[in-house]
């Protein structure tokens, strides 16, 4: 079987764990966080990940801004919604999305200085 | 009579999950060729410009969004594999992540509640509606995360899903100006600030541009999305209680 078959395959099957475990439990996180959250644990547990799933995850990853186009398309179902209130809405979401970039870059980098590790970009390996 | 059967045939293709299926691959390509073309320049997103065309041509033609996404469900259906796939760079970088605790978690709480209070704050002095308030709140938060959390303290969870994705895009095109105008050279910040604040569409952008960046968007992506869904709520109650009901 084709390594990147098997590899979905793995991924739906992480997927419907994680929707049953964010049914059952009442969580509020959706069904795919949650895999990914098992997926993460079983990755570490077995130390070494598998081609399979490793071959499917990037091939996903590499085209992640394809899947949102749909869900971005709904924005037409609300054109007479933010005609009204266009103002607000683009100002708030330029402001906060520039000022959040902002703020978690810096405390991230603030805090990695501090904690000591390289604050300038490294090479994978350049580690001592 | 040829134009006619024609217009049969335009009619049975249009109302098909094929037509919604095909526009929103033909437009997306496009769009990723126009972005390469661009040398991967931000402003010059993919996802905006596959919006824009196939908003435009669903429009031309006056074909409604529930036919549209009849066919383009099968796109959207495969973000949840691809979001449980980010357990895998994630797990890769692991030893790295674990070493980088602090930054990683106090970099969360400040950029998940200024996000918060900045798109909340500004939407609210402005005058926007409550309902919209609520809509906006969840808005760096992914999608499908975001729908949860909008209707559960009063917003419209699809308006949420809108809110999310323009995040999204304004995230990935101007953050690069941002981070370098703030001199961050540090792929893991600059990763992980552009997955906060971005969601999916900021990880896709770090992934496009740098691949330690993009693991430290997708942590940061995912574990924005739990911790909003459990805080972000709260926060909300927080602050209809010190704005007072309105």
């Amino acid at each position: 079987m084709s390594p990147f078959l098997a590899g979905v395959t793995w991924l739906l099957l992480f997927q419907c764990a994680g929707e049953v475990a964010s049914r059952l439990l009442g969580l509020p996180v959706p069904g795919p966080v949650v895999g990914m959250l098992l997926l993460l644990i079983a990755l570490r547990a077995r130390k070494r990940i598998p081609d399979s799933i490793g071959a499917a995850a990037d091939a996903l990853a590499k085209h992640l801004s394809l899947l949102f186009v749909p869900a971005g398309v709904g924005v037409m179902m609300y054109f007479g919604h933010l005609a009204g209130e266009w103002l607000p809405i683009v100002l708030a979401l330029l402001v906060s999305t520039v000022v959040a970039i902002a703020a978690a870059a810096l405390t991230f980098a603030a805090l990695a200085r501090r904690a000591g590790a390289n604050p300038d970009n490294r090479t994978p390996g350049a580690e001592p | 009579m040829k134009g006619e059967r024609f217009f049969e045939l335009w009619v049975y293709l249009a109302a098909t999950p094929l037509a919604g299926l095909t526009l929103t691959l033909v437009a997306y390509v496009v769009g990723y060729a126009l972005y390469t073309r661009c040398k991967l320049h931000p402003l010059a997103n993919p996802v905006l410009i596959a919006v824009v065309v196939i908003v435009a041509c669903l429009g031309i033609v006056e074909v409604d969004y529930g036919t549209y996404f009849a066919g383009a469900q099968f796109v959207h259906f495969l973000l949840g594999p691809a979001v449980v796939g980010l357990a895998v760079p994630l797990a890769r970088a692991w030893p790295d992540v674990r070493r980088l605790a602090v930054p990683v978690a106090g970099a969360l709480a400040v950029g998940s509640g200024v996000a918060f209070v900045t798109a909340v704050g500004v939407a609210w002095a402005l005058g926007a509606s409550p309902a919209t308030l609520a809509s906006l709140a969840p808005k760096s938060v992914t999608a499908p995360i975001a729908m949860g959390i909008a209707e559960q303290i009063g917003g419209m969870a699809a308006l949420a899903a809108v809110f999310a994705v323009a995040t999204g895009i304004i995230g990935a095109t101007l953050g690069k100006y941002v981070l370098d105008a703030l001199r961050v050279r540090d792929w893991r910040a600059r990763g992980f600030a552009l997955g906060l604040a971005a969601h999916g569409i900021g990880t896709a952008r770090a992934f496009q541009v740098n691949v330690e960046a993009g693991t430290y968007a997708g942590l940061a992506f995912g574990l924005h999305g739990v911790f909003a869904a459990f805080l972000l709520p709260l926060l909300w109650r927080l602050s209809s209680f010190i704005l007072g009901e309105r």
